[in-house]
């Protein structure tokens, strides 16, 4: 990153076509998956009858299982893993910390303890629950960034790991309190799950993500600059107190979209920027990807929790954790061979 | 990943990390050793309201004459010595433990974010639990010995892995990452084993909230070994910490062990959070929140800051114990919430106090 300003151009324009091809290349495999979650399942669904459902021309039975279970669940395990995915490439951007992610700043435990208040203690859910979700992160959130304002990143890590403990004991503290089968419905939804999105979960996701997305991925330009330091982005004419603030808001409100309905999936936020890091090989933050990856990652693994198991329809949370964890420890380990 | 500037969120500042030989002599004796007093004066209160309040509170004189003249027959007797003595003797032993072993994490790493939550050793023992219910169906206190165990291996994993991945030995960053990484794994394959068993997810939920109650002496003999034996090795590798806190190269310069150091003081960790987790469920918060405590009441000696930990730990997970039993009567709030609700603003006030002045 020290180097003269017109091989910084030259560079620059070669990283935006590699990050081009990589977010071409993804679509493709996006696409795929979504093919295959379409086709297997109970009923098993050839990919022309699939087509064929989608331009309304299959009969009632398949038109249902492709348009009313499958669909939905696709549409809404792509907007979340997205969501999700472009919040950690922020957030870990902005923290000059691959630690960084919703999980750490407070988000998902936030909106475990919400859900599981929600769930338990006031019987709700759907759109309902989503929303007291919602409420629930976005004041948590708010509670960490107002805590540290004006601190240092470490120590907005430091009091998001404050507040999530609380919430983590919350919820420790509702399933001691409530009936097992209560319970034990509120630990897959607090693990990330797909199983109940309908159309109407979908919907609601895609109206945040059609503000959030777009904006993210319009100010985020901003962030390869502030990646450079604060002082030289400031000297480039980036306002960068104001710019950190606004980008911290939009991953926190993309997360807490995502985790207002499907539940907190850990781990897809972590991953995805790491992942599209290496992808790109720009060394810097590629938001686009990010997204994508986040898609891909959710997507997938949802297919993975509702077969891997005969008849225990797994949140896809479980399987999120454990895939993106070996992975995770796997990348550390590499990077500190090919140091070494 | 490794292009990230990663340090620079997540270590202190070396302003106030890496203290020199000197300044640790500088500071006087007498004003460290009247802070240890306070402290012991500050835990026996604590142990005694612990004896006294409770569902049906006592006066102070019975609990003594329980103490001192045991008479079985004697109803508030009987509360005192078997339910509410061995509590607080097992609240003593898991808050020392998980206090101390938050100092010696800190110094291993050099991470003031190292807490046995956050290196997944408490995920460990969680998984080991949730096996010994779910899959082996073992009853009784028996899950102790896997709670134990699944500590010991998640802290060699994480610190293998770590040690594989930083250049010569694990960094802070590395450290956390993998911590991080296996927590995540092992909260999901926890999840995963309770979906399917109803059973287990039953007995689980009251575990894995973290509580004093219903601890009995069986308990206290089962885990006095690994504390005593965690808090004698923390104390052999206190001046080895403080070389350590130096820097590796200038400790190694000094002439020091540096991966004998970093073993026996993992291993005291282990020992430690492992012990403390087996008997009381997960109680996050506590080493992190007693480790800065220590080291800003104490400073970077660590021959100073674990004795003070030893006594703030104990101090703490026992007063937020009684503060559970008085704020939900008739109702009880496990510990484990209580250490949360009450560490969370403190921990807040810690850092925004250090902050001040700082961006």
């Amino acid at each position: 990153m020290t180097v003269s300003p017109s091989p910084v151009g030259r560079q620059f324009r070669r990283a935006r076509l590699r990050e081009a091809r990589v977010a071409g290349a993804l679509a493709v495999v996006i696409a795929a998956l979504a093919v295959l979650g379409l086709t297997i399942g109970k009923a098993s669904v050839s990919p022309p009858e699939v087509f064929s459902a989608l331009i309304g021309r299959a009969d009632a039975m398949t038109r249902f299982v492709i348009l009313e279970l499958r669909m939905p669940r696709m549409v809404t395990a792509l907007l979340a893993g997205a969501c999700l995915g472009l919040s950690g490439a922020v957030l870990q951007s902005i923290l000059r910390n691959p630690l960084a992610s919703p999980d750490i700043i407070g988000v998902t435990n936030s909106a475990s303890a919400a859900g599981v208040i929600g769930l338990i203690l006031l019987g709700i859910s759907g759109l309902a629950l989503s929303g007291i979700v919602l409420a629930g992160t976005v004041a948590a959130t708010a509670v960490v960034y107002l805590l540290s304002w004006r601190r240092a990143a470490h120590q907005l890590v430091i009091v998001g790991i404050g507040v999530s403990a609380v919430c983590a004991s919350v919820v420790s503290y509702v399933f001691t309190r409530s009936d097992i089968r209560d319970a034990q419905e509120a630990l897959v939804w607090i693990n990330g799950s797909l199983g109940r999105s309908g159309w109407d979960t979908a919907l609601t996701l895609a109206v945040c993500a059609a503000a959030l997305l777009p904006a993210s991925l319009a100010f985020g330009r901003r962030l390869t600059v502030l990646e450079l330091g604060d002082d030289p982005a400031a000297a480039l004419g980036v306002k960068v107190g104001r710019t950190r603030t606004l980008m911290l808001g939009l991953a926190a409100a993309l997360a807490a979209a995502a985790v207002a309905v499907v539940g907190p999936v850990p781990f897809v936020a972590l991953v995805s920027a790491p992942i599209a890091r290496r992808l790109t090989a720009t060394g810097s933050v590629a938001l686009l990807p990010s997204a994508l990856i986040g898609a891909a990652v959710l997507l997938a693994s949802d297919l993975v929790a509702q077969f891997a198991i005969p008849d225990v329809p797994l949140p896809a949370g479980v399987v999120t954790g454990v895939v993106g964890a070996p992975y995770l420890l796997w990348i550390l380990v590499r990077s500190g061979l090919r140091r070494g | 990943m490794s292009d990230l500037p990663v340090t620079r969120g997540t270590t202190e500042p070396p302003a106030q990390g890496a203290p020199a030989g000197p300044a640790l002599r500088r500071r006087r004796l007498g004003p460290l050793a009247a802070g240890l007093l306070v402290l012991v004066a500050a835990l026996v209160a604590a142990c005694v309201l612990s004896l006294a309040v409770g569902a049906n509170a006592l006066p102070f004189r019975t609990v003594w004459q329980a103490l001192t003249h045991y008479d079985p027959a004697n109803p508030h007797h009987l509360i005192v010595v078997e339910k509410r003595l061995p509590r607080t003797l097992v609240g003593i032993t898991v808050g020392l433990g998980l206090a101390v072993a938050g100092v010696v994490m800190q110094g291993l790493t050099r991470n003031p974010l190292a807490d046995p939550g956050l290196l997944g050793v408490n995920a460990g023992a969680s998984l080991f639990v949730v096996l010994a219910l779910g899959v082996f169906g073992v009853q009784g206190s028996g899950y102790l010995w896997f709670a134990f165990l699944g500590a010991a291996v998640v802290t060699v994993v994480v610190y293998g892995v770590a040690s594989a991945a930083g250049r010569g030995g694990a960094t802070p960053v590395t450290m956390v990452l993998a911590g991080a990484a296996v927590t995540a794994a092992l909260t999901s394959l926890v999840t995963g084993i309770l979906l399917t068993d109803r059973a287990a997810l039953d007995e689980m939920r009251f575990w894995q909230v973290g509580a004093l109650s219903a601890r009995d002496f069986t308990i206290f003999w089962q885990t006095l070994p690994g504390i005593a034996a965690g808090l004698v090795l923390a104390f052999a590798v206190s001046r080895g910490l403080n070389g350590l806190a130096m820097g590796e190269e200038v400790a190694r310069g000094l002439g020091q062990k540096v991966g004998l150091v970093r073993a026996f003081a993992a291993i005291s960790v282990v020992l430690l959070c492992g012990s403390a987790t087996a008997a009381a469920g997960p109680i996050s918060f506590v080493g992190l929140m007693v480790a800065h405590f220590a080291v800003r009441m104490a400073g970077p000696d660590h021959r100073w800051s674990i004795p003070y930990a030893a006594l703030a730990g104990p101090t703490l997970l026992i007063g937020c114990d009684v503060l559970g039993r008085v704020v939900v009567r008739p109702g009880e709030l496990q510990v484990g919430v209580v250490v949360a609700a009450v560490g969370a603003p403190l921990l807040v006030a810690l850092i925004r106090m250090r902050g001040k002045g700082r961006r």
